[in-house]
């Protein structure tokens, strides 16, 4: 099973973006491995608009079935649960940090959107 | 000739000057046509005897996608620059909210599976009164897409002598939209830092978009002020001083004609018209 | 945090000097002007910028001239009348982007035969981060002509928030632009309290209602107060009734101040400038009555009150 985490940075120790659509990096980890791969979305969080439609676009084609960010706007949210992810908010910290905080059941799974709409 | 009625600045008199200009032209015989372009808050028929026509609704195309034929190839999501659709594996979702309806989904789709449905934007209502005709578009609240209610403003305004706009305030794309076409723009503003620091931008607009302009002093002293001063050093015409009194202000505020009002204000706007009749006569 | 949007559906209403005052009124707040269009509240607060920023936005087609065949087939699928296919003497035509009318769809780009149309980022604005007697600033300029209001209003709004984070300061006072399209969405959207300033005429009334209904729409809560109240008495009187109605409490009258515009003048707020003044006194009263309702504010206003201010319960929302 593979998670996504919305990254300030390219590593797993980098801050977690709490924005879900304009974060520059998304982190993919593959929990049966532990390892990482990150995914440039710099170009996309600079969008005019509809960032959180572009995001969640290349996060649903990632293969991972979870996504680990701090806020989620309803375009996002809506492209996400279309195509069958969970999105779990409240994640702080490092990416690390937020992968060990979903595991010991910490963060929150989201039923509807909670971020601000940006049009 | 058409004629824009513009400010950068909110709330210097914008409407005050298209509507009395409006009559004092339509008074002196020319037919005159007033589009109220400040689709967000028209206030122009407040000031108006026009019986107006039940209101149209303004539209703009946008994409429906037939879920049978689709196979989420992801060429329309490539192509639209305004993220408005998201393709994902088994489904293809749009966000209308989000489209610029420039049509390039439809026109790449190699499956011909999208066709044109409508959004309504806001609507338009026309009609004529006794002294001139009139159209005012009415953006729908929620919606942030103005400028094809502009266009339909414009595109509703006839073959009068004159037709005459009132633009929305502000320097950014409905005021741009509302100049299109125009051979005049003229500029109200009011002797006040605000007023000066707004009618800059409003004037280095009108001149990126290569027209004429004259500026409109209202709410003004008995002597040169900051205007004034900001026009001499520009080369900017001004074309007429309406004068501050509270029985104006009064007068405007309870939905009255400014020249019915007041003298003063009468042949400051009758002044105004014969400076855009030369400028017409001479062009 | 506590986010005050200041709005007014029309313009010219007052509202930049009644933010200036607020900004002088309140207690440590973050400044945001968020009428990027025309923005003015600079002029009162004197900023010294302390950082500029480009604002880029979306993308503006451009067309290599040496590479265009003229065909025109941009200028026909272009919808938004920005390309014009002109005579040239050497090729016979050649088409030609107007920048001011490009939306940035990309249609032309794709669909241009021989390959001819670049598509960079388009530089929209700038905005900026500074120190004024009050506190921070956020403010931008949008440049003539161009798009994306709404989106740099967001983005004035994101640094704000990150200011008054960084400063530890609890209230975002913003000046919000007039009518109610793209940027005054962007303005409300996600916004805590809204004071919405009207006057006492037909068109401030009609725009109220156009107004109150977007902030509806977005669930914040509104209060009113009427600016030059003594310009028209039964419109005010109508402005309140209205108001009552609707259980939209009015938390304030400002008389007509001519020193406004000699404040203006000398780049001062009303109530630095002329602290004594009828119009000083009531807007004192205004911040004091929406210091209450904010969560956590914290009004510096005095108590020395004109008159007093006709409150409405708020309806409960249906």
């Amino acid at each position: 099973m593979k998670l996504i985490v919305t990254s300030q940075g390219p590593e797993a120790t980098d801050p977690v973006d709490p924005r879900f659509g304009r974060a520059p990096y998304f982190l993919v980890c593959d929990v049966e491995t532990g390892g990482f791969t990150a995914l440039d979305n710099r170009d996309q969080a600079a969008a005019a608009q509809g960032a959180g439609v572009q995001a969640a676009q290349i996060v649903a084609g990632s293969g991972a079935q979870i996504v680990l960010t701090g806020h989620c706007g309803p375009k996002a949210f809506a492209v996400l649960s279309e195509a069958g992810l969970q999105v779990y908010a409240g994640a702080t910290g490092s990416v690390q940090d937020a992968v060990h905080a979903w595991y010991e059941g910490k963060l929150e799974l989201l039923a509807t959107p909670d971020g601000i709409p940006h049009h | 000739m058409r004629i824009a009625v513009a400010s950068g600045k909110g709330g210097t008199g914008k409407t005050t000057v298209a509507v009395n200009l409006a009559l004092t032209a339509a008074r002196a015989g020319l037919s005159v046509h007033l589009g109220d372009c400040d689709v967000e808050e028209p206030n122009a028929r407040l000031f108006l005897d026009v019986a107006f026509e039940a209101p149209r609704d303004v539209s703009v195309p946008v994409p429906v996608i037939d879920a049978a034929i689709c196979n989420h190839c992801g060429a329309c999501a490539k192509i639209c620059a305004f993220n408005a659709i998201a393709c994902l594996p088994d489904r293809t979702l749009v966000f209308l909210d989000l489209c610029h309806s420039c049509a390039g989904c439809w026109l790449v789709c190699p499956q011909a599976a999208i066709t044109q449905g409508t959004r309504v934007l806001g609507e338009l209502t026309s009609g004529t009164g006794r002294e001139l005709a009139a159209t005012q578009g009415l953006l729908r609240v929620g919606e942030t897409v103005v400028p094809p209610l502009i266009r339909a403003v414009k595109d509703a305004a006839g073959p009068a002598a004159w037709v005459i706009l009132d633009a929305p305030p502000g320097t950014s794309c409905p005021v741009v939209e509302t100049m299109k076409g125009v051979d005049f723009v003229l500029l109200v503003t009011e002797p006040t830092p605000f007023g000066r620091h707004d009618l800059e931008l409003a004037v280095r607009l009108t001149r990126s978009v290569g027209l004429p302009c004259g500026v409109v002093i209202n709410r003004a002293g008995g002597t040169p002020d900051l205007i004034d001063a900001f026009c001499a050093r520009e080369g900017l015409p001004v074309l007429a001083r309406i004068p501050f009194k509270r029985t104006v202000a009064a007068a405007c505020a309870e939905g009255r004609l400014a020249i019915e009002a007041d003298q003063d204000v009468a042949a400051a706007m009758t002044g105004l018209f014969h400076a855009l009749r030369d400028r017409e006569a001479a062009a | 945090m506590t986010e005050l949007v200041v709005c007014s559906g029309k313009g010219g209403t007052g509202k930049t000097s009644i933010v200036a005052s607020l900004a002088a009124l309140a207690h440590q707040p973050v400044l945001a002007d968020c009428d990027v269009d025309a923005a003015n509240l600079h002029l009162v607060l004197a900023p010294t910028i302390a950082r500029t920023t480009p604002f880029v936005a979306g993308r503006r087609a451009v067309i290599r001239a040496e590479e265009c065949t003229g065909c025109g087939l941009c200028a026909e699928l272009c919808r938004f009348d920005a390309i014009e296919r002109v005579a040239d003497p050497v090729r016979g035509a050649s088409c030609r982007i107007n920048a001011v009318g490009c939306e940035g769809c990309g249609v032309c780009v794709h669909f241009c035969p021989a390959g001819a149309i670049d598509f960079p980022p388009a530089r929209c604005g700038e905005w900026y981060l500074s120190e004024t007697r009050f506190g921070p600033l956020v403010h931008a300029n949008l440049d003539t002509g161009a798009e994306n209001s709404g989106k740099l209003v967001t983005l004035v709004r994101e640094q704000a928030r990150s200011t008054a984070a960084a400063r530890g300061r609890d209230l975002i006072l913003s000046d919000g632009p007039p009518g109610i399209g793209c940027p005054v969405t962007a303005s409300l959207t996600g916004a805590d309290h809204t004071l919405l300033v009207t006057e006492p005429s037909q068109s401030g009334l009609h725009d109220l209602g156009r107004v109150l209904e977007l902030v509806d729409h977005f669930g914040v809560p509104a209060q009113v107060c009427i600016n030059k109240y003594d310009l028209s008495l039964p419109l005010s009187g109508a402005i309140d009734a209205w108001c009552a109605g609707r259980g939209i409490p009015v938390v304030g009258h400002i008389p007509f101040e001519p020193l406004t515009s000699d404040a203006q003048m000398a780049g001062r707020s009303l109530v630095e400038y002329a602290p004594d003044c009828e119009a000083s006194v009531a807007i004192r009263g205004v911040w004091r009555e929406i210091s209450r309702r904010l969560p956590g504010g914290r009004g510096d206003a005095d108590t020395r009150c004109a008159r007093p201010i006709p409150l409405v319960a708020r309806a409960p929302r249906p």
